[in-house]
C-alpha cells in the first residue's frame, strides 16, 4: 500500500495519453529515459511522468537482473509429472491397490469420484546428468539437457480446473481480468527491440489454452503491454500485411503522404500524441518487414532446422521453439509458447501415459532440448530464463472414468507437480523439493505458483511486492497478496 | 476554507496532478485534501479500520482512534503537536521508533510532516472523506472576464484558469464544432451538408439547435449505449472457458432505447437493478434487470455451480458499487477495507441483498423472459388485425356462397369406395422372412424380424386415383408396429414409350387410431418430425391408414401402383403382421380425410336427422374449407396465420427474486473463501453512507432507491463525472472508477458538486446534462495548444483549450463505414458478425472458430451490434483497448500503438471502407482533375477544406499510385475490389485503386483518428 513503491501508474498512464512530451523522437533519448524511469520506479519522483515518452522504451529493473528475458514453454493441459520427473517407487509397488482413505479425505477431483486405484508409472526411470535428475524414458531428449535445468518437484497450485489454474499461473489470480506475467515484465522492463513487440505469444497444436487470451492479456494495465500473438502461418501479426494489391513501395508512398499531412497537423495543433502516432506508423512499417523476417525460419541453416525438427512453412511447436530463440535474439522481452494436448486423462489413446505420452514428448522434447543447446551456444542462456511446465499435476491414481479401458490416464491434481527452469540465474543440474512416498503431498521445500512468479520477477530484477499498478483504488501485483522468492534455486 | 489555497496545496502535495503554478502556502489545512491522502497511503495499512491488521491497537482514520490513550501516550493531542506521539515517531531517527517502519516505506517528507504538525495545532479535525459528504451547490465564482462564461460551468472553470494566470483559447470554427459535437453526441461524423448548414445558420440559437438535433437522433442512444455496455459488462456469450452463446441482446436494445427516450437516470438505475421488484413492472422494466444477468456462467465440466453463482453475486455487488458509487468493494470481500470505512460484514450485507435471486449459474440461464420486440409486436398486431378481418368476412359470408354446401355434404355422407386388387408382386427386403398371401388381399408376414421393407405392386383400376389405404390385422406373435415410411409410384405398362414410373405424393393422411407421438400425418413429413405411424394401446384390433394422393393422377390403362412400405424406425421388431392395400377413385377423398371426427359423425346421420346447429356446423365448415368462393380468403388466412406463428419471441435472462421460503442465508466468507464461512450477514447498506430511504426494504429495490436517493453522496457525482470524462477526455475526478480515499480528489471540487446537485435538481435528465456540458465556452475552444500550456497542463485539466483525444475503436470503425457510405443504420436485434480474421484456433472445450460473417447489410451495422464473445473479442476493438466484457470496466485505457496502425491501414474492414469511399469519391465528383475529388474526400471525412499543401500531397499520391496501378492491372483489381466486391462494369479499376490508396491515407490521418 506504500504509495512510494507505486509511482509508475499515474505517471506512465499520463505518459501513454500524452506521450512524447519532450523528445520522443530524439535518438539520444533512450538511455536517459531508462535512467529516469528507474528514478521514477524507485523514488516516486514526478519527473518520470514528464519525461518518459515511449511506454515500451527499455528500462532498468529495480536491481540487477540475472535474466533479461524469458521464454516460457507452457504445456497446456498439465503434463503427467509422475510419468516424467517425479519417480515414486512406492507408488509402483502399491499400484492397483485402492487409495488409502487418508489421502482422499478433504480432496475433490475434477472427474473422479469414489475410491480410485493407485497407479504407479508404467514408464522406466533413471537418473541423468551430474545432478542425478530423475527422468523417465518418455522424454529422451530431456536427458541430454539434465545438466542445464533446475527441476522443481514440489510445485503446487490451488486450482484443479484448467482455465482457473492457467490464469492463476500467468496472472496470479484464478479469474480473468489481471495483467499477465509477460505484461508485468514488459511493463517493468520495456522492450529492447525497436522493431518488434516486447511480449510475443505463439500457440501450437491448434487450440488456444483454456485460460484464453487472459493468459497474455494486460488486464487493467495499458494494452501496449499485452502479449502480441504471432503466427508462423499466415499474417504473422494481425493485419500486418498490406492489403492485396498494395506493394511495399506504394505503402511507403502512402505513409510518406501520411507523414507529411500528420506533420502539418502537428505543427498546427502541437499535440504530442500526433508525434507519437507518426512514430507508431513508422514502427508499424518497420514491423512489416522485421516481423515476417524474424518469423521466417527458412533463413536458418539446415542443421539448425534439423536440431529443432522445425519445418519452414509449417506450424508446430518445434517451429515455435526456434522462433522463440530468433525473437529473444532480436530483443523481445518475453516469449510465451503454448502447446495444446497435455490433458492425459486416458480417455483416448492420445491422452494415455504410455503411447500417448511417448508421441507427445517425441514432438516436443527434441525442440526444447535444441532450444536450450542453441541458446547456450549463442551465449544467450546465461541471461535468458527458460521455463517448462503445466498448470497443475496429475493424480497418483488412475482416473476414475477410464478405469475400465486399456488406456492409462490420470486426473487433474493441484497439490503436487513438477516444472523446470533453465538459464537466467537458476542453478543448473539441480533438483529441488520433493513429494511424499505416494506423491499425494509436498514433503519438502514447497513452491506454489505465486512463489514461482515471485522468483521469476526476482530473476528479472524486481521485488514482486514492489512491481505494482494501482487500479480502482488498490495496488495490484502479479503475486496478488502471496509469493516468496525461492532463493534456494538461484545461482 | 478558501478554495484557491486548498487547490494549490493539493497540487503541491499529490503526485497525480502536475504542478501548475506556485504561490504562497495556505493557513488552514484541509484534512480531506491534504491530510487524509497522506495518512491513508502511509499509515492505514497497519493503523486502519481492519482490526486484523491493526498494530499497537492504534487506529488513525478516526478521531477517537487517533486520540485514544494508549498506555499514557496519545498519537494525536488536538491542538498540541508537541504532545502528539505521531510527530515524535514521524521525526524519529531511530529505526525502531520511526514511522512508517523502514521496512514499510520511506520517511515522510519534511513538508508533509510540517503539514501534519500544523493540522494538529489547528485542532486535528477529522472530516469525513469528501465524497462521503453529500454535495451542496457552492456559489458560482465571479470571474474577471465576465463575457466569456456561457453558463455556470464556465464560471467555475474560468475562475480557476484566471487564478493560474492563464487565458482560455478562442472558440473553434463552426466546422470543427460540427464534427466535434456530432462525434461526441452520436458517435458518427456529420455529413458535409450538415456541416455547411450549421456553418451558415445565422440564428442566435444555431448552436443549441444543432445540439438538440443531434441528441434527437437514434444514433445518440447507440453511441452512449455502447459506453454503458462497458459498465454493464454486456456480452453475447457466457464467459469462462466454454463461452456459450447467450441471448441477451434485448438488454442492449433496452439500453439504447432508454437513452434515446431520455429515461431519467434515477429510473434508468432502478429499472436495471430492480425492475422486476417494482409493483406491476412493464416488460421493459423486467428486461432492464438483465443488467445483472451479464455476469458470467461457468459451464465447464467438473465445476461447482454454487461456487460460480457466488462469483456472480460478488460481481453484482462490486459492479453496482463501482458503477453508481465509484466505490471499490472488492477489498472488503476478503477483509475489512484498509482505507475506506467498509467492513467485511458490511460487504456481505450488500451480498445478502443480491444473494436472493433465482438464477444459479445454470447453463440454460434461467430465469429468462420471452418477449417480442416492438417491431415484432407491431407486425403481430397488424397480422392479427388482418386475420380478424378475414375471419369476419368468413363468418358473415355472401349467402350465395353457401349454395354448394348441401351437395357437398351429401357426397361426404358416404364413405369413399375402395378397391383392393390382389397384389401381383411382393418383394421383401429381409431374410429369411417371407410375405405370404393371407386371403381377402391381405399379406401376412411369416416371421417377425427386426426391420423390414416391402415393395408391393397392384394393378390399377381405370380413372383418376385419389387415395391409397393400408389396412392391418392383428397377428399372433406381433404387437405394436411402426410404419416409418410409405411411398408410391405409378408404373405404366411395360413396352410403352414413356414407361418411366411416375411417383405420386400424398397430401393428407388419416388413421382410425394413432399412438401419441406417432400420428399418421407424420408420414408426410421429413426429418425428425417423421416419427412414423404406430398403434400402441390398440394392437389387438384392425386398423386403417388412408392417404390422399396429390392431384388425383389418371394412369395409363394397364398401369400398376408400386408401393414401398418401410418399417425401419428406431424400434426393432415393431412390424405389421398382416396388411392389405386398397386404392380409391372417390373424387372427394382428401376432403373426406380432412373432416374432423365431430363433423364426420354429423355427416353420417341422414340429412333430415341433423339439428339446426349441426346444419350450421356443416355450412360453416364448408365455407371455411371447401367453398370455391372463399378460396382467396382461406388462402390469405392460412398465409397470415402462418406468418403470425412464425414470429418467434426472443429471450433474455432476467432477475427474479426467490420466494420468501427459499431465501438464502448469507454468511461472511472468511478471506473471501466461499467454503469458509463466518457470521451471518443480514441485508443492509454500509454505515458510512446514509440509511435506506424511508419506506424501503433492504432488498434490490430498496438498494436501487438508495443509490439514487438525494441523500446518496456519490451516485450523482460519479455519474456527472463519467459524462464529463466522455466529453472532456479526463474526469473532474480522473480516477472515475474510484471516489474513495484511494482515488484522486476532484480537480474542480465545487464544480463537481454543483453539477451533481444540479443534475439531481433537474430530475436526473441526461440529455439536459449533456446539453449543458457541450454548450460551455470551454467545450467550444480550439484544441490547439502552445508548448507552454502543454508543459503546464499536459492532461488539460484546466480546460484552457478544447479537449482532444482518441475515440474508441468502435467509433473509428463506424466512422470509416459511414464516410465510405456503407454504414447500415438498421437498429436492434440479434448481434451481428462483421468481417474478422480467422485466427485458426479453437477455444478450449468451447466453440470452434465459427465466426461466420453476417450476410448483407448486417456486416456493416454499427459496432454496438457486433457480437461480443468474451473469449475471442473482436480483434480490432481489442487493439483499441476495448475490454472483453468479463467484468465491469469503468474507464478504458487510451493507448497509441503500431498494432492500431495495422488495423486502420490493413484490416479488411478498413480496406473495404477505403474502397467504398474511393467509389464514392469517383462517382460523386465528375471532374477530370483530382482536386475536386480530394476536396470532396476532405469534406466528407474531415469536415473541412484541404489546404494547398494537403492538396498537393494527395494529388501527388494519387498520380503516383495511378501510374503504378496502370502498370499492374491485377494489383489494381485487388486494390479496388478485394474485399468490397466487383466495381461497376466499365469502371476504371486503376483509378479506383489509386483513389483507394488515397482514401486509405485520409482515413489514417491523425485528425481522422482523433476527435478534436
Amino acid at each position: 500500500m506504500d504509495k512510494h513503491s507505486s509511482p509508475l501508474h499515474p505517471k506512465r498512464e499520463a505518459a501513454l495519453r500524452a506521450s512524447t512530451r519532450r523528445q520522443f523522437l530524439s535518438t539520444t533519448g533512450q538511455l536517459s529515459l531508462g535512467a529516469i524511469a528507474l528514478e521514477a520506479l524507485t523514488s516516486g519522483s514526478a519527473l518520470g511522468a514528464a519525461a518518459s515518452g515511449d511506454p515500451l522504451a527499455p528500462r532498468r529493473s529495480q536491481y540487477r537482473a540475472k535474466a533479461k528475458r524469458v521464454i516460457y514453454l507452457h504445456m497446456s493441459g498439465a503434463p503427467p509429472h509422475l510419468d516424467l520427473f517425479d519417480y515414486k517407487p512406492a507408488l509402483v509397488k502399491h499400484s492397483g491397490e485402492e487409495c488409502p482413505p487418508s489421502v482422499l479425505a478433504g480432496r475433490t477431483f475434477a472427474f473422479t469420484t469414489g475410491v480410485p486405484k493407485l497407479m504407479g508409472t508404467p514408464r522406466s526411470f533413471a537418473q541423468y546428468g551430474k545432478g542425478g535428475l530423475w527422468m523417465s524414458d518418455a522424454a529422451p531428449n530431456f536427458h541430454t539437457i539434465a545438466d542445464d535445468i533446475c527441476l522443481i518437484r514440489s510445485m503446487s497450485t490451488s486450482q484443479f480446473n484448467h482455465a482457473p489454474a492457467e490464469l492463476l499461473l500467468f496472472t496470479g489470480f484464478e479469474r480473468q481480468g489481471r495483467p499477465s506475467m509477460g505484461s508485468w515484465a514488459t511493463y517493468g522492463l520495456g522492450s529492447e527491440s525497436e522493431n518488434l513487440p516486447g511480449f510475443v505469444v505463439m500457440i501450437s497444436s491448434g487450440t488456444q489454452p483454456s485460460g484464453g487470451q487472459g493468459c497474455w492479456g494486460s488486464g487493467f494495465i495499458p494494452s501496449v503491454y499485452q502479449g502480441v500473438q504471432c503466427r508462423s502461418k499466415g499474417d504473422p501479426v494481425l493485419f500486418a500485411s498490406n492489403p492485396p494489391g498494395m506493394s511495399r513501395d506504394l505503402r511507403r508512398k502512402t505513409l510518406d503522404a501520411l507523414h507529411e499531412l500528420n506533420s502539418e497537423q502537428l505543427s498546427e495543433l502541437n499535440h504530442p500524441e500526433t508525434a507519437t502516432r507518426i512514430a507508431q506508423y513508422e514502427l508499424a512499417y518497420r514491423m512489416q518487414t522485421s516481423v515476417p523476417g524474424v518469423m521466417d525460419i527458412s533463413q536458418e541453416p539446415q542443421h539448425v532446422l534439423d536440431d529443432y525438427g522445425a519445418v519452414p512453412g509449417g506450424a508446430s511447436f518445434a517451429n515455435n521453439c526456434l522462433l522463440a530463440r530468433r525473437l529473444v535474439e532480436q530483443g523481445v522481452r518475453f516469449v510465451q509458447l503454448f502447446d495444446w494436448g497435455w490433458d492425459f486423462h486416458g480417455t483416448s489413446p492420445g491422452s494415455g501415459i504410455t503411447d500417448g505420452l511417448t508421441a507427445k514428448m517425441a514432438a516436443t522434447d527434441k525442440p526444447v532440448a535444441a532450444l536450450i543447446r542453441d541458446l547456450k551456444q549463442r551465449g544467450l542462456l546465461d541471461d535468458t530464463l527458460v521455463v517448462w511446465g503445466g498448470e497443475f499435476g496429475r493424480t497418483p491414481f488412475r482416473e476414475g472414468r477410464t478405469a475400465g479401458s486399456q488406456v492409462l490416464g490420470r486426473d487433474h491434481y493441484p497439490d503436487c507437480f513438477s516444472l523446470w527452469m533453465a538459464g537466467g540465474g537458476v542453478k543448473a543440474g539441480f533438483s529441488y523439493g520433493a513429494t511424499d512416498e505416494l506423491g499425494f503431498s509436498i514433503a519438502e521445500n514447497p513452491v506454489d505458483v505465486h512463489d514461482l512468479q515471485a522468483t521469476i520477477l526476482h530473476l528479472l530484477g524486481f521485488d514482486h511486492e514492489k512491481l505494482i499498478y494501482r487500479f480502482q483504488g488498490r495496488d495490484y501485483r502479479l503475486t496478488d497478496i502471496h509469493g516468496r522468492v525461492i532463493h534456494d534455486v538461484l545461482v | 476554507m478558501k478554495i484557491s489555497n486548498i487547490g494549490l496545496l493539493l497540487l503541491l502535495l499529490t503526485s497525480e496532478s502536475l504542478i501548475l503554478s506556485k504561490g504562497t502556502a495556505a493557513d488552514q489545512v484541509d484534512y480531506n485534501r491534504q491530510i487524509r491522502p497522506l495518512i491513508s497511503n502511509r499509515c492505514l495499512a497497519c493503523h486502519g479500520p481492519d482490526e486484523g491488521e491493526r498494530k499497537a491497537g492504534l487506529r488513525l482514520d478516526t478521531f477517537e482512534g487517533a486520540t485514544k490513550d494508549l498506555e499514557g501516550t496519545h498519537a494525536i493531542v488536538p491542538g498540541k503537536s508537541d504532545q502528539s506521539e505521531i510527530l515524535t515517531r514521524l521525526l524519529s531517527q531511530d529505526p525502531e521508533e520511526r514511522m512508517p517502519p523502514p521496512k514499510k516505506g520511506k520517511p515522510l517528507e519534511p513538508e508533509q510532516i510540517e503539514l501534519i504538525r500544523r493540522w494538529i495545532d489547528q485542532g486535528g479535525k477529522f472530516d469525513r472523506h469528501w465524497s462521503y459528504i453529500a454535495p451542496v451547490k457552492a456559489p458560482v465564482p465571479s470571474v474577471k472576464d465576465g463575457k466569456w462564461a456561457i453558463n455556470e460551468i464556465d464560471s467555475f472553470l474560468l475562475s480557476r484558469i484566471e487564478k493560474e494566470d492563464l487565458h482560455p483559447s478562442p472558440e473553434a470554427d463552426r466546422r470543427t464544432l460540427a464534427r466535434r459535437l456530432s462525434l461526441d453526441l452520436t458517435g458518427l461524423p456529420p455529413s458535409w451538408e450538415a456541416v455547411l448548414a450549421f456553418e451558415n445558420d445565422t440564428r442566435p440559437d444555431a448552436y443549441e439547435r444543432y445540439v438538440a438535433q443531434l441528441l434527437a437522433q437514434p444514433s445518440f442512444g447507440e453511441y452512449w449505449g455502447q459506453a454503458w455496455l462497458d459498465l454493464a459488462r454486456y456480452a453475447d456469450s457466457s464467459g469462462y472457458p466454454s463461452d456459450q452463446p447467450r441471448e441477451i441482446w434485448g438488454y442492449r436494445d433496452w439500453v439504447i432505447s432508454a437513452l434515446n427516450r431520455n429515461l431519467p437516470f434515477d429510473q434508468f438505475t432502478i429499472d436495471q437493478i430492480a425492475g422486476d421488484l417494482i409493483p406491476n413492472p412493464s416488460q421493459d422494466q423486467v428486461i432492464a434487470t438483465a443488467f445483472h444477468r451479464n455476469t458470467m456462467t461457468q459451464n465447464e465440466g467438473g465445476t461447482n455451480d454454487e461456487e460460480f453463482r457466488i462469483a456472480a453475486v460478488i460481481d453484482r455487488v462490486n459492479t453496482s458499487m463501482s458503477v453508481w458509487m465509484g466505490t471499490t468493494m472488492s477489498c472488503a470481500q476478503c477483509h475489512t477495507h484498509k482505507s475506506d470505512p467498509l467492513t467485511q460484514i458490511e460487504y456481505f450485507s450488500l451480498f445478502d441483498i443480491f444473494n436472493q435471486s433465482a438464477d444459479a449459474d445454470r447453463k440454460d440461464e434461467t430465469p429468462v423472459l420471452s418477449f417480442y420486440t416492438a417491431e415484432q409486436k407491431k407486425e403481430r398486431d397488424q397480422l392479427s388485425r388482418e386475420i380478424s378481418e378475414i375471419e369476419k368476412r368468413l363468418s358473415d359470408p355472401n349467402p350465395a356462397w353457401k349454395d354448394g354446401a348441401h351437395a357437398w355434404a351429401e357426397r361426404m355422407s358416404k364413405a369413399p369406395s375402395w378397391q383392393n386388387p390382389a397384389p401381383d408382386r411382393i418383394d421383401t427386403k429381409f431374410e429369411p422372412g417371407k410375405a405370404v398371401p393371407d386371403g381377402e388381399g391381405f399379406v401376412r408376414i411369416d416371421k417377425s424380424v427386426q426391420f423390414a421393407t416391402y415393395t408391393v405392386e397392384l394393378p390399377l383400376p381405370s380413372g383418376p386415383i385419389s387415395g391409397l389405404r393400408v389396412e392391418t390385422r392383428p397377428v399372433e406373435g406381433f404387437g405394436n408396429f411402426v410404419l416409418s415410411s410409405i411411398q408410391a409410384e405409378i408404373v405404366p405398362p411395360s413396352g410403352k414409350a414413356d414407361a418411366k414410373p411416375q411417383s405420386v405424393s400424398f397430401v393428407s393422411a388419416k388413421a382410425d387410431y394413432e399412438q401419441e407421438g406417432f400420428p399418421a400425418a407424420s408420414l408426410l413429413k421429413s426429418g425428425k418430425e417423421k416419427t412414423g405411424w404406430a398403434v400402441a394401446g390398440a394392437t389387438d384390433r384392425t386398423h386403417e391408414l388412408i392417404l390422399a394422393l396429390k392431384g388425383s393422377p389418371t394412369p395409363t390403362e394397364g398401369s400398376r401402383l408400386r408401393v414401398v412400405l418401410e418399417q425401419k424406425s428406431t424400434y426393432a421388431n415393431h412390424l405389421i403382421g398382416s396388411f392389405r392395400l386398397s386404392v380409391s377413385t372417390s373424387r372427394d377423398l382428401s376432403d373426406w380425410i380432412a373432416l374432423p371426427p365431430s363433423l364426420s359423425t354429423i355427416l353420417k346421420k341422414p340429412s333430415d336427422k341433423r339439428s339446426t346447429d349441426e346444419q350450421h356446423l356443416i355450412v360453416d365448415y364448408y365455407l371455411r374449407h371447401i367453398a370455391p368462393e372463399t378460396r382467396p380468403d382461406r388462402e390469405l388466412l392460412a398465409a397470415k396465420t402462418t406468418a403470425h406463428e412464425a414470429i418467434r419471441p426472443s429471450s433474455v435472462p432476467v432477475m427474479e427474486e426467490l420466494p420468501a421460503a427459499e431465501r438464502r442465508e448469507t454468511r461472511v466468507q472468511i478471506r473471501g473463501n466461499w467454503q469458509n464461512l463466518g457470521d451471518v450477514a443480514h441485508a443492509g447498506t454500509p454505515a458510512a453512507f446514509p440509511p435506506l430511504p424511508k419506506g424501503s426494504h433492504p432488498d434490490r429495490l430498496g438498494f436501487a432507491r438508495w443509490l439514487v436517493s438525494r441523500e446518496n453522496p456519490l451516485t450523482a457525482r460519479v455519474t456527472v463525472n463519467r459524462f464529463w470524462e466522455s466529453l472532456f477526455g479526463v474526469g473532474i475526478v480522473s480516477t472515475s472508477e474510484e471516489f474513495g480515499s484511494q482515488g484522486e480528489p476532484p480537480f474542480h471540487p465545487e464544480l463537481l458538486d454543483w453539477l451533481a446537485v444540479d443534475f439531481m435538481e433537474h430530475g436526473w435528465d441526461v440529455k439536459r446534462l449533456l446539453t449543458q456540458l457541450v454548450s460551455t465556452r470551454a467545450y467550444r475552444q480550439v484544441s490547439r495548444v502552445s508548448p507552454e500550456l502543454m508543459e503546464r497542463d499536459p492532461e488539460n485539466r484546466l480546460l484552457a483549450r478544447g479537449p482532444r483525444f482518441r475515440p474508441q475503436g468502435e467509433l473509428l470503425r463506424d466512422q470509416a463505414l459511414d464516410v465510405a457510405g456503407i454504414l447500415s443504420l438498421k437498429m436492434g436485434g440479434p448481434s451481428v458478425r462483421p468481417m474478422a480474421p480467422n485466427l485458426g484456433l479453437s477455444t478450449a472445450f468451447g466453440r470452434s472458430n465459427d465466426w461466420v460473417v453476417s450476410p448483407g447489410e448486417d456486416r456493416h451495422r454499427r459496432s454496438v451490434y457486433t457480437e461480443v464473445r468474451r473469449n475471442s473479442p473482436y480483434p480490432s476493438f481489442t487493439t483499441f483497448d476495448a475490454p472483453n466484457r468479463e467484468v465491469c470496466t469503468i474507464r478504458r485505457n487510451r493507448t497509441n500503438t503500431p498494432l492500431q496502425a495495422f488495423v486502420t491501414l490493413n484490416d479488411p474492414v478498413f480496406v473495404e471502407s477505403s474502397q467504398a469511399f474511393a467509389r464514392r469519391i469517383v462517382a460523386k465528383v465528375d471532374a477530370p482533375n483530382p482536386e475536386a475529388k480530394i476536396r470532396f474526400a476532405c469534406h466528407t471525412a474531415l469536415s473541412r477544406d484541404p489546404d494547398k499543401k494537403e492538396l498537393d500531397t494527395l494529388i501527388r499520391l494519387h498520380a503516383e499510385a495511378l501510374s503504378e496501378f496502370r502498370r499492374d492491372a491485377a494489383a489494381a483489381e485487388s486494390m479496388a475490389t478485394d474485399p468490397l466486391g466487383p466495381a461497376d462494369k466499365g469502371a476504371d479499376l486503376a483509378d479506383l485503386a489509386a483513389w483507394t490508396a488515397v482514401a486509405n491515407v485520409v482515413m489514417n490521418l491523425d485528425e481522422f483518428l482523433m476527435r478534436r
